[in-house]
């Protein structure tokens, strides 16, 4: 049993990192490298602002301006200096390891005794593994409806449409630089204050720690996608969410399989190919239609 | 005499400059556009006509001249800023549409064309009586449609969405690129005439690119002919009215019919 409740409650916090992601994958149509330092850069800003005395919701917050700052270089590089996204995502992912390790100081910095935004009298008194399930439920719903807000405001609107059509944006008088650096910004902060609550939710961070993060996000996105199918675009942001914890539940079942925590990356690769496959799959080998049968009483 | 509301100075667009393939693809153009003009475009391939809206645009720079909008130089002026005043609609049905986005999301984008966009909620419900008004007046079912997202329309729906985007706050300048090209006789037709009823009833002012004489005889007050990036002929008025297709075809060889 507590093992489905931490997975929920892990499954929530990556959620937020799945809904930065989704700002620059699926809203921009970009493919965003910078996750994977800005990440361990939220983790590594919070565990070091918290060390230097910050209360931990303040440290949670400065590594979400420590994402955006990080996603802003990525988006002036892309926009004003016309390197390609993916490759100025990873020159700012490549950078951003040695400014990790300057952040802390080392390669990793536990928070054993340190204050976090879990350890306060009221989620300490939730069973086991409740308490990341309370916070992530809090910080998700924040953050999704903010999101959900934001895009429905003229801003969001031609945040959207830059998306959808740049040309047809730029030829309305939408700076479509603006908002690509604004979306990248966003997006990794976000993604910062993703790192930096699950470093709080693990105890630690480490420089090492944002390593397939790409993979993780985009297994939220896609997992969502495929489950529910056509979904306004409230509804999608939703799906992440829900994708995230999905995607746990399968990681759980793998371990429980005899995989070790080891081949981790490994299986998030193929999970994430095989939910991306799955319209190919599901073409050849009418894979609804078979489940479909599966669950009806014969006649 | 009226002013000119818009006005090429002498303007030249070089490209591959210091190479031996320098060419002029601008060679030495004046305009003068005065309020309430129509002014149709013929000119063959590479003649400079969409050269010519590009330069308008300001979606590409100009090597030499003047551009002034109401007596005002606007010669360095952003794409972004020009859309304030100026709006285009594309051959191509794709380029003026967001596809994943409603009709009725599109329409509302177009209605804060070159307006600030800030934190405040969109109000889409507000606007969908005037959509509805504004759509029905196409003649082609897109009032039915607000609600459906662009890129499931047809080519006809779309591009009379782009037209209507183009006009639904009035620009001071109208660019129209070969805007019914990509649509069948008939569909394209029907768009040419709304076309030509908004812009005559709202007197806007317009340039329109196209490679139909009978539309180009048909339309506007005023008719260009480009050759080699230079405006050959600039006929307006009665003399327009009383030019013949045969007449026309003199004026140049290589245009289809």
């Amino acid at each position: 049993m507590s093992i489905i409740v931490s997975a929920i409650g892990q499954g929530l916090t990556w959620g937020i990192v799945g809904i930065g992601l989704f700002l620059t994958f699926r809203i921009l149509d970009f493919p965003d490298m910078t996750v994977e330092g800005t990440f361990p850069m939220g983790a590594a800003a919070c565990v070091a602002a918290i060390y230097s005395g910050a209360s931990p919701l303040v440290a949670t917050l400065i590594a979400f301006v420590a994402g955006m700052l990080a996603g802003l270089v990525t988006g002036l590089l892309y926009t004003k200096g016309k390197i390609p996204v993916l490759l100025a995502g990873i020159l700012v992912m490549t950078a951003a390891y040695s400014v990790n390790l300057r952040i802390m100081g080392r390669a990793n910095l536990s928070l054993f005794d340190k204050p976090t935004m879990l350890k306060n009298h009221f989620l300490e008194s939730l069973p086991p593994y409740f308490d990341s399930v309370v916070l992530g439920i809090v910080v998700v719903a924040i953050v999704t409806a903010l999101i959900v807000y934001f895009l429905q405001t003229n801003l969001g609107q031609a945040f959207i449409a830059t998306g959808d059509n740049p040309n047809m944006a730029r030829s309305l008088g939408i700076s479509t630089d603006a908002m690509q650096i604004m979306g990248l910004g966003v997006s990794n902060g976000l993604i910062g204050l993703g790192g930096a609550l699950v470093a709080q939710n693990n105890g630690f961070a480490d420089v090492n720690m944002g390593i397939g993060v790409i993979v993780v996000a985009l297994a939220s996105i896609i997992i969502g996608e495929v489950v529910f199918g056509d979904l306004t675009m409230n509804q999608r942001l939703i799906a992440v969410t829900i994708g995230s914890i999905l995607y746990r539940f399968v990681i759980l079942l793998v371990l429980k399989m005899g995989f070790n925590a080891n081949d981790l990356n490994l299986i998030s690769a193929i999970v994430l190919a095989l939910f991306m496959m799955f319209p190919v799959l599901e073409k050849r080998f009418r894979i609804r239609h078979t489940l479909a049968k599966g669950m009806t009483k014969h006649d | 005499m009226t002013e000119p509301i818009f006005q090429l100075n002498d303007i030249v667009v070089t490209v591959n400059q210091g190479t031996p393939e320098q060419i002029n693809i601008m060679d030495h153009v004046n305009l003068s556009v005065f309020p309430g003009d129509f002014i149709t475009i013929l000119g063959s391939n590479g003649a400079g006509k969409s050269t010519l809206f590009n330069v308008i645009g300001g979606n590409i720079p100009v090597s030499h001249g003047q551009i002034l909008l109401n007596g005002r130089d606007i010669t360095s002026m952003s794409v972004e800023r020009r859309t304030r005043f100026l709006s285009r609609v594309f051959q191509d049905p794709k380029m003026g549409t967001a596809p994943r986005m409603t009709v009725a999301e599109n329409l509302l984008l177009s209605e804060k064309r070159g307006q600030h966009r800030g934190f405040g909620p969109r109000h889409l419900k507000a606007h969908m009586d005037k959509f509805k008004q504004i759509t029905s007046t196409m003649n082609n079912g897109l009032e039915h449609r607000l609600n459906t997202a662009t890129g499931k329309l047809s080519g006809g729906q779309r591009q009379a969405l782009s037209f209507l985007m183009a006009t639904i706050k009035r620009p001071e300048i109208l660019l129209l690129d070969e805007h019914t090209a990509a649509l069948d006789p008939q569909t394209s037709q029907e768009l040419m005439t709304a076309t030509n009823d908004q812009i005559t009833r709202n007197h806007l002012t317009c340039l329109m690119i196209t490679h139909h004489l009978d539309d180009a005889l048909k339309y506007g007050n005023r008719l260009i002919v480009l050759d080699n990036g230079k405006i050959t002929y600039d006929i307006a008025g009665d003399e327009k009215d009383n030019l013949t297709k045969e007449e026309l075809l003199g004026f140049f060889s290589d245009i289809e019919e």
